[in-house]
């Protein structure tokens, strides 16, 4: 528990208590974005360059802007939201429910059965990246048909809508 | 005679590593408890100190450059030559009221420019401005820029939303539209580089590339992938920073200034700073990638200091800027956008091919030029046919004016 830990943690743990608790969605997905940026210092923080950096470049640079796109697309920037306070408690009993759940899986599952030896990670970008174009390249190229695949059936999605009938509102291209 | 040789590269190499050096000896000279305290210091104070002062310089080259190409003055008012205009620049912003709009988000709006400075401050971490002069060793420094980099267009997002105006909030969706788009070719193209040079380490691609043939540099722009990546990486660069030709974030004529519409005195002085510390953060990135880093262009140059030929490429490519932002027209918003998806997406991933091929063709005496040929038609051959097919049969013609008449 070094100074440093403990200050990320607190930032992490703020930001995503905010990210819940603010009446603004705006608000909402900016605090989500600090959490993010947290969750990724302190990978850094452990030595876990790449996974910091990437959880800094994938989550801050990418799923934060398309969340804060999709709430400014959808409702626009006026809407106050306040958090349902009626469902708070049925809202507690679902989020303990699963985090038992998810609990009792982890705990019974092989991973933490698996001796827990210190190793010095092994941090150089040069080795995930061997690992994962020789080791697990098959697994790597089904995920990238996946997500190829769910660009292709979001483009096909977004088409549909405007072919038939709405032509004259429609942009051209 | 040999020994005068032998002095001459040694006070180089002296001169070279002076900073290096003055570094080494404070940290030493002070008392243990205060050591980490001072070696922070020497590395952030002068990114810190220099890189505005690169700014203000810029700002003055700027408008003088500009104004010589609209032909006229620029200006010329303040100190001699008009020298001391970021001073009187300075001032103006730092006494010039702090306009907060009614209905703006106070938090969110008094936030956005500093996160935007700092992001941009934090990117000259892993730039290598000299011989053994960088703030942070990472072994991944390519990665921390790039995800630095991503910072901004939340920033930027926090800016123009919490401005409540329409033209702020314009600006800030084109300029997201923009980053996100270009930030693809952006990292492809360096991927390149990542492949030759086998590692992500800012430092080590520099001195992959600062060895000699004769007094040839093996400079990574002097090979067919290289030379396209570097054109598809500052592109893209200057649609990252909102350069123009690609400045229609802040078009001044539709959408007044963008994102910080809203913002007035220091507040705007930060954007203004940010922007142009992020033109020579990426401007540093491209040096470094392609151009050889801090090393010298020919070899018997090397005794010039590192640190001087690494802020003469800089300042080069600053002027490049201002030369472009001189004579090109600003795109239209689906111009960028196709430019972006049809043309440089395409030709950064064939860059990525040749690059691949580049590596694993043999390194023979006769397969020096052959690579060179095989490399350059992978490049060029899909360049011209996707240019053409880009262009769809319309010819270019010379303008006809209907209502100007030609002077």
């Amino acid at each position: 528990m070094t100074v440093s830990f403990v200050l990320l943690a607190l930032l992490t743990l703020s930001a995503a208590v905010a990210a819940m608790s603010m009446p603004r969605l705006i608000h909402c997905a900016l605090a989500l974005a600090v959490a993010f940026t947290g969750l990724g210092g302190i990978f850094l923080n452990l030595g876990a360059e790449f996974v910091g950096l990437a959880q800094l470049l994938v989550y801050v640079g990418a799923v934060a802007i398309l969340i804060v796109f999709a709430i400014l697309l959808t409702r626009g920037s006026e809407v106050s939201m306040r958090p349902g306070a009626r469902s708070a408690i049925s809202g507690t009993v679902i989020a303990l429910a699963v985090f038992a759940v998810l609990a009792h899986a982890v705990l019974t599952s092989g991973v933490s059965r698996m001796a827990t030896t210190a190793v010095t990670p092994s941090n150089r970008v040069q080795e995930i990246g061997v690992t994962l174009l020789q080791q697990y390249v098959l697994p790597l190229e089904v995920i990238a048909l996946l997500l190829t695949a769910a660009l292709i059936g979001a483009v096909i999605l977004a088409w549909r809508e405007k072919s038939p009938a709405a032509q004259e509102g429609a942009e051209t291209r | 005679m040999n020994g005068y040789f032998a002095m001459a590269t040694g006070l180089a190499e002296r001169v070279d590593q002076i900073f290096v050096t003055f570094d080494h000896w404070a940290v030493t000279n002070t008392p243990e408890p205060l050591r980490w305290l001072v070696s922070i210091l020497l590395i952030v104070v002068p990114i810190l100190a220099v890189f505005p002062g690169l700014f203000a310089l810029t700002t003055v080259l700027e408008r003088k450059g500009l104004g010589r190409i609209q032909n006229r003055y620029g200006p010329n008012r303040v100190g001699p030559y008009g020298l001391l205009q970021p001073i009187a620049d300075a001032v103006k912003s730092l006494t010039k009221e702090d306009v907060v709009p009614r209905t703006a988000d106070g938090v969110v709006h008094y936030l956005a420019p500093l996160v935007i400075v700092s992001t941009a401050f934090l990117a000259y971490a892993v730039l290598p401005v000299g011989r053994n002069m960088i703030a942070v060793h990472l072994d991944a420094g390519l990665l921390f820029f790039f995800a630095i980099g991503s910072a901004t267009e939340l920033a930027v997002f926090m800016a123009g939303w919490s401005s409540r105006n329409k033209y702020s909030l314009l600006g800030a969706m084109r300029a997201i539209a923009q980053m996100i788009s270009y930030e693809v070719p952006l990292i492809l193209s360096s991927i390149a580089v990542i492949m030759i040079a086998g590692t992500l380490s800012p430092e080590k691609i520099v001195l992959e590339q600062a060895q000699y043939t004769g007094i040839f540099p093996h400079w990574y722009v002097f090979t067919p992938w290289g030379f396209a990546g570097f054109l598809l990486f500052m592109t893209a660069a200057a649609a990252e920073t909102n350069r123009s030709p690609f400045d229609l974030p802040e078009g001044e004529s539709e959408i007044i200034a963008g994102y910080f519409v809203e913002y007035s005195g220091f507040k705007f002085a930060l954007f203004f700073l940010a922007e142009y510390l992020e033109i020579f953060a990426v401007s540093g990135l491209g040096i470094t990638l392609f151009l050889g880093g801090w090393s010298a262009p020919l070899s018997f140059l090397a005794v010039i200091p590192s640190w001087i030929w690494f802020f003469a490429k800089l300042l080069v490519m600053i002027g490049v800027f201002i030369w472009v932002r001189g004579t090109m027209p600003r795109l239209r918003m689906d111009q960028l956008m196709n430019f972006a998806w049809k043309f440089m997406l395409p030709m950064a991933l064939i860059d990525m091919v040749c690059a691949g091929v580049w590596r694993f063709l043999p390194g023979g005496a006769l397969w020096v030029v052959l690579r060179w040929l095989i490399c350059a038609a992978i490049i060029v051959v899909p360049y011209v046919a996707l240019a053409r097919g880009l262009e769809q049969g319309r010819k270019i013609e010379q303008r006809v004016y209907r209502y100007a008449e030609e002077g």
